[in-house]
Parts: structure tokens; sequence; C-alpha cells
């Protein structure tokens, strides 16, 4: 069992939940340590839009343990509107080919299972493909 | 049909301070199981289905997901931010977990936590107004500003079964708050519950049991009559009054005629009656049908809302639809883009989704 | 610091080696290279290995290796970068060497891959990753490196088949290695036929992950003036690093810690990095060894793909790659890859390549990347002139 380590990250995970570096103001995720814009300690939490467009992506068939339930799958490098990139799962894609620039928006979903029948379920971000213009 | 009344002494429920709606969300997963698809495999193509086709959950939804993406829509109708709720409550019969709430993961991914009530409701497809009733109660007292209700599924039906063909997946969820702010004021509601056991399932059984016909004229429509007529009557209301209704919606038939039983035009409950393309969303039929209702709801219009939970009960409210509907309508989602939004699965694709292949 | 040479040199064919252990296998390339040094009894022991710890559930792999093959007492550590495991292994033996610390270090790589089978296996691969932000999300290594090619195939436009040459060639050069795990030629129409692993990267896209083990003994050059054979300086070693997880660097198709790897390395050799005679580049993915060549300055940004089309990295070109059949046909024991470049290297430089010889091969870079150059280490290797 490995309920620590991801219950620790379950804002980021769940939310978007990162930094703002409150020495340059750069926007931060994952979090980290040490501002890599400024070398300064970001600490202060920021709750990204959850909006981005698809910066690069690829669709696996083989998936590693605890992913084979879901595979095939499509990962993503997102960029989100407030800077960083973020790997991420694309989900809901139905017939509609993914393309680079494509819109995106954040959704909580399964991410996997520590087992399937009895095991804690992980729940994270993915990107689906932007519902409505008029947000 | 004989009427039946319970005891006239019995008051609808009404708080001391008036409450309403403050934010409403609704959310459908893409994928559609058209009802052809279960025929063409358990009835050799040849039945008349209930449904035209129902929405089911992605493989990597469940209650949770659904759930969490339902109560964000609520929030941006409202305009709050989830740590002003104090209560997060999610009514379902398929929470992802026997023991451990739906409710804190779905507090915890909109940002209600940690000063907040959370739970679980059962009541068959009921849990959701349930929750309801009991966030009038704690917005009503004065105990808390807001509070959130929830009514989530992933149906179960065993393969074959006849609920195979309706059980279908979503969420909807509502914020209760006082009326000066609502876009919806529940003038009053009313419950109406007795012992019956139509639809259950036993610990650890993956697919529910049903009592077949019995869960029609005792069950269904027994409960919603009664519930509905009993508001109606204690507030002096008749189906004229209602510019729209919505009842719990197994299938196609059973909203249809309960709405003629109790006077009501198929106009009424056109907007809300979204069984034949989405299916049973159970705990969360009913209310997926309001938010698709109140997507289209003009200031001053009339709602009746009864929902049906199998073993068995009924709620209804009284809803009265205020000037900031307009405002907040297109804050999120509305009800019938997430309809819009069709995936057409076949039958093994969804039993692959719905984790019914055996290993 | 002190001039450090390569002594000896040793290596097992690379493969699925049911029937031999993890520590067996390292002791065939230790006693090869040890034999190959005159029988140098080393001091220390630096062992390269990544996945033995996950997939063999073994700890302290480097004092049971050492233990093994009958070096009791001695210094032995693990060195691990994921897949440049071997390449740190080599830099710490070098480290050690120079310092005056230790006068004969044995430097191994070794990988078991086949210990473990199936989606477990992909996973133990897949720590290379950022764990919390990469892994969680069901990425592997190979769909990283898909997602650095698709995002070059869109910044460049290159022919997407333009990627074939890198296995066209690795696999040409591998037919006359002995110790390649597969010998023989592809076609371009088996490269666009192959089987798609995460578009738009191809089976033939990816070196296959394989057991293998290789070794060498460094000293001094003073130590090893009769060996039968040439020796091999060691005149840089540098290794640096980038983000680990690919979505946290602000140009991903840029292998930043490639370059200033060659470039400190270049500079600690006081040469060019156009001043070698064969570049031992990391081809675990053919987009990997396209980066490798722009990132060293041999190509500009983004026509790192034209230096196959003008075949300049044959044998007989003006910069050999892969000319043993690299990772792609040699096969890519991950952990030990870092060493077998280095032993490949040495059998250039000291003319012992056989048909696959560089001619009057004096200088060699040496590259080995962890994934997409998380950890990039860089040697200059020189055939020694007393």
């Amino acid at each position: 069992m490995e309920i620590p380590r991801h219950w620790r990250l379950r804002q980021q995970r769940y939310a978007l939940v990162g930094e703002v570096c409150p020495h340059c103001e750069e926007k931060i995720f994952p979090p980290r340590d040490v501002c890599p814009y400024c070398g300064n300690e970001a600490k202060t939490q920021f709750t990204f839009s959850g909006r981005g467009t698809v910066f690069s992506f690829t669709t696996l068939t083989e998936a590693p343990a605890g992913f084979e339930q879901t595979a095939p799958y499509t990962v993503a490098l997102v960029k989100l509107e407030e800077g960083p990139v973020v790997t991420a799962q694309l989900t809901d894609l139905g017939d509609r080919p993914v393309e680079i620039g494509m819109p995106v928006e954040m959704v909580t979903r399964k991410i996997r299972a520590e087992d399937e029948e009895r095991g804690v379920i992980i729940y994270g971000y993915k990107f689906r493909p932007v519902l409505t213009e008029t947000q | 049909m004989t009427e039946i009344s319970p005891q006239p002494a019995f008051a609808p429920l009404k708080p001391d301070r008036p409450v309403g709606i403050i934010g409403y969300g609704a959310y459908v997963p893409q994928y559609r199981l058209p009802a052809s698809e279960v025929a063409r495999i358990w009835k050799g193509g040849r039945a008349a289905t209930p449904i035209k086709e129902k929405a089911v959950a992605g493989l990597d939804e469940d209650v949770a997901t659904m759930a969490i993406e339902a109560a964000r829509n609520a929030l941006k109708r409202a305009g709050i931010p989830g740590d002003h709720l104090r209560a997060v409550w999610v009514g379902s019969e398929s929470h992802p977990y026997a023991v451990k709430p739906t409710s804190t993961l779905v507090a915890e991914a909109i940002g209600a936590v940690p000063h907040v009530q959370a739970a679980d409701w059962e009541f068959a497809c009921k849990a959701g107004t349930e929750a309801l009733v009991a966030s009038m109660g704690l917005v009503g007292s004065g105990m808390a500003r807001y509070a959130m209700a929830i009514g989530a599924d992933t149906a179960q039906g065993r393969p074959g079964d006849e609920l195979e063909f309706t059980a279908a997946s979503g969420a909807a969820a509502y914020i209760v708050g006082p009326a000066e702010e609502a876009l919806a004021v529940i003038e009053a509601s009313f419950s109406y519950v007795t012992d019956t056991p139509d639809f259950w399932r036993r610990p650890e059984q993956k697919f529910p049991m049903h009592g077949q016909r019995f869960t029609g004229e005792p069950a269904y429509f027994k409960h919603i009559i009664a519930a509905a007529q009993h508001l109606m009557k204690a507030t002096g209301m008749t189906a004229q009054d209602f510019r729209y209704a919505v009842f719990h919606q197994p299938n196609t038939k059973f909203p249809q005629r309960v709405a003629g039983m109790l006077g009501f035009t198929p106009e009424q409950i056109k907007p809300g009656l979204l069984s034949p393309v989405i299916g049973n969303t159970y705990a969360a039929a009913a209310l997926i049908g309001l938010a698709a209702t109140l997507d289209v709801a003009q200031p001053d219009d009339r709602i009746l809302v009864v929902s049906f939970g199998s073993g068995a009960g009924s709620d209804a409210f009284i809803l009265h639809v205020t000037e900031a509907i307009t405002q907040r309508q297109n804050r999120a989602p509305t009800t019938q883009t997430y309809i819009a939004r069709r995936v057409e699965i076949d039958y093994g694709t969804y039993v692959r989704f719905r984790g019914k292949l055996a290993s | 610091m002190r001039e450090v040479v390569i002594a000896g040199i040793g290596m097992t064919p690379v493969g699925e080696h049911w029937d031999i252990s993890l520590r067996s296998l390292a002791y065939r390339a230790i006693r090869a290279a040890r034999q190959d040094a005159g029988g140098l009894q080393p001091q220390a022991l630096y062992l390269g290995n990544f996945l033995a710890i996950d997939s063999s559930h073994q700890a302290n792999l480097a004092c049971l290796i050492a233990d093994n093959a009958g070096l009791g007492g001695i210094e032995a550590m693990t060195v691990e970068a994921a897949d440049a495991s071997g390449a740190a292994a080599f830099h710490v033996g070098y480290l050690a060497v120079a310092s005056g610390l230790v006068d004969v270090a044995l430097v191994v790589g070794v990988e078991k891959y086949t210990d473990a089978l199936g989606p477990e296996q992909e996973s133990a691969v897949a720590q290379a990753m950022d764990y919390d932000y990469e892994v969680m999300q069901g990425l592997t290594l190979a769909a990283q490196a898909a997602l650095v090619m698709q995002r070059y195939l869109y910044e460049y436009r290159p022919p997407r088949e333009a990627f074939a040459a890198f296995p066209l060639l690795a696999h040409a050069n591998a037919v006359t290695n002995p110790y390649a795990m597969y010998r023989r030629a592809v076609t371009p129409e088996a490269y666009a036929r192959a089987e798609i692993i995460a578009d738009p990267l191809r089976l033939l896209d990816m070196a296959p992950y394989a057991d293998g083990a290789a070794a060498v003994v460094l000293t001094t050059p003073e130590r090893v003036r009769d060996l039968p054979h040439p020796l091999v300086a060691v005149r840089g070693s540098i290794g640096a690093i980038d983000t680990l997880a690919l979505h946290d660097r602000p140009d991903p198709l840029a292998f930043e810690a490639a370059y200033h790897s060659v470039q400190r390395a270049c500079e600690m050799a006081g040469i060019a990095p156009g001043e070698v005679d064969l570049f031992e580049l990391d081809d675990a993915f053919s987009i990997y060894a396209v980066l490798s060549l722009e990132a060293a300055g041999f190509a500009e940004r983004g026509q790192g793909w034209r230096l196959a089309e003008q075949e300049a990295l044959g044998l007989r070109g003006r910069l050999p790659i892969l000319t043993l059949g690299g990772s792609k046909a040699r096969g890519n024991p991950l952990g030990a890859t870092g060493v077998y470049q280095v032993v490949e290297a040495a059998l250039q430089l000291r003319g012992e390549a056989g048909a696959n010889q560089v001619p009057h091969a004096r200088r060699a870079l040496v590259q080995n990347l962890a994934g997409p150059a998380s950890s990039a280490f860089t040697h200059v290797l020189e055939r020694y002139a007393v």
C-alpha cells in the first residue's frame, strides 16, 4: 500500500492546486520547493483554472502495471493557460482526433486503483476537449 | 385510482428562514448504449424497449468523479467558492466504496474541506432528494448559510435483466442557501415513506433484485402520487399552477403516466423528461430532470419535483423561480450540452466499461 | 588529477539470458575485463545498475557482485542514474582513480531485465521518470519519447520516414558484432510496417530492453606498461542534469543536459566536439539520437535527421555513430548501456573492432542518457600514446 504518498498530493491531483511564487509571481505546477524562475522558495498556494492546450500527445497500447484496465489511452503534455506544462491523460476523446494546439479543460477522474477489487482508488486530473466555448 | 391521503394534520416541510436553490449543476457522461443493443444481445433484437438509449460512465468515471463535475457546475452558477459550503452530502446507491465516504472526496476536490459536514446518503433513487431536504433544514435553521446536496449514480443491472436497458449514469448537485440569494425559492417540501420492498441489493452483491410489476403500482405510483397530492393540497395548488413538473423517471412511460394521473400535461414535463435519451440515472434522475428544467425556466415559473426511491418513498418540492435565474443559467454547461455530447457504444464496450467481463 | 586509462574491457552478449543470474552475468564481464587487464587486483568496484532493487529485489547489489566475483574486502557501491547508471558508474570510477585515492578501479554495468515480466517490468523501467507527476499519469519511457517525437515532427516537419535511418544504421552495424542481440539488417519497408508502440513511435524506433553486463578496469598508465594491447585514455568525463520531468522544461526538444556535458567534457579534454573520430551516442529511441546530434552541435536545431540522409554517420562517414549496433541492435541493457558504450569505443580506439572498425579511430565521444536526457554523461576517450 502506498496510501500516504498519494494522499499527500490530493489537492494537486483533484483540483490542480499549485503555487504562485511570492517573489517573481510566476505560477508553478507541479509544486516545487524552489521557484525554477527566480530561485527563491515558493510556498504560496494557487489553484489553476484547468484550461490549457495540447502541446504534444501520444496513445499507448502497452500500459504499465496499474493502467492495463484502461488501455489504450492518450497521454499529453498540456500547456496550462497560466504557463506551466503538465503531463496528463486526455479523456472523453471519443472519435475526435487530437491535435497539437487543441483547447482542453481539466476534469477529475479515476487515475487507477491500487488493486482493482480491494485497493484505494486514486483520483486526479485529466483533460478533455473543451465542452463549451461560452464559459 | 383511489386517492391515498396521509393524515392531513401533517404540514409540509417549511423552514423558519426561507431557503432556495442558489446554484445547480448536472453531469451526464458522454457514452450512450442504445436500448436496441441490449435487445440485440438478449431478446433476439425483437423487444419493445423502455427508452431509446442510456448514458454510460467511462472507464475513468464513477459516482465521485461525476459528483465532482456536477458540484463544480453548481458552484459556478452560485458564484461562491467551495469553502463557503457547510455541508456536502452525496446520495447514491453506487458509491465507489462500501466504507469510506464519497462526500469527503467531493468536498476535497471542490475546496470545501475541512469545516464542513460530509456524509453519504442511501435511499435508492431518492438519496439525493433526501439530502436536499436535509440541506433545507440545515440552512433554514440558520446553522449554515450554504449546503450542497448531490444525487449521483452509475446504476447497476444484471446482464440480461430488464434493468440493463435503463440503468444509467449521471449526477446533479444543488446548493441550498437563503431565499433572497436563490434562483428558485423552495416554497415547501413533503415526503411520503413506507416499508415497501420493491427493489433491493444485499451487501456485497453486484446487482440489485427487483419485484417486477410490484415496482409499479404499490411502489412508484403510490408514493409519488401521495407525496405530490398532499403537498399540492396543503399549499392550495393544482397542476395548473405549475409551469413545469419533474418526476422520477425509471423509464419513459412511468413519469408520463404519473404526470397524467396528477393532472399535468405532456408540455409541463417535457424539459425534465430525460429518461428516453439518458436512461434512469437513479439518485440523479429527478435532480438532472430538474436541472434541465431550470436551464429553460423563466422568472416566476413554478416547478413541482417529485422523486421516488425504492424501499420506498418520495420527496416532493415546490420551487418558485426568481429573477436571478437568467444570469445563472449560462454560468456552467447546460444539461442539454452534456446530452448533446454523445458517443455511441456497442454492448461489448458497455460490458467492458461497466466491469461485467468475467475474468 | 592523475591520468586515467582503460586497461581492460569485457562484456557478455546482450540478449534474453533466461538461464544466467544477475550475479553470474556480472561475473562474466568482470572476468573478461580483468583478464584483459592482465589480472590487476581492483581496490574498488563501481556498479551501474537500474532495475535490480525493484525487479530482482536486490539492494546493495555492488556488494553482492564484488563478493560473488571473489573480491572480498574491496570498496563497492552501486551508482544509479536510471538508464545512464553505467556511464555514471564509469564517471565515479574515473574520479576515484584520477583523485589518487584508488589505483585500480573496476567499473561494471549489469542489467537483468528478464528477471521480471510483463506490465510490472514496464512499470519498473518507467521509474526513470518523475513518479508522482509522470508515471502516475500512465506514462512509459516509450510514450515519453513519443511525446518528444510528436512535438519534433510538429515543429520541424521532417519527413516521418527520416527517423528510419537510425535503426537501419544500427542494425547494419550489428550484423558483424558477435555481442549484439539482433545481428540482422532491417529494411525501410520493415521500418514502415513496424507496429506502432505509442504514436508516432514505432517498434523499430525503440531499442529493445535486454540483459547484459560489461566491465572495464581503470588505472594509471604506469601500472600497465606491458599489456599486449593499446591503452585508452580518459580525457574527459562530465555529467549534467536537466529537469527530471519532461514537462518542466522550457523547451523539451533541447537536450540541455546533453549539450552541457558535451561542452564541458570536450573542454576538459581540450578539444572541440568536432575533433572526434566517432560518437557513441544514446539511441534508446531514434528521436533521442537525433536530439543528441543536435545538442552536441553536429547539426542545427531541427536538422539532426539530415546527417543520416547525407550518410555522414556510417562507419566510413565523417561522424560514425552506433558503430557496433547501438542500443537499437546491440540491445539496451539499461543500467549497463553506458559501460557497453565505453567498451565499444575502446574496441574502436584499440583497433580491435574487426569488420566494424572505424578507420584511424583515435578519439571518441561517448554519451549515455537517462530518459530524455534528464541526466547525461559524456566521456572523451583517446588512444593512449606513450
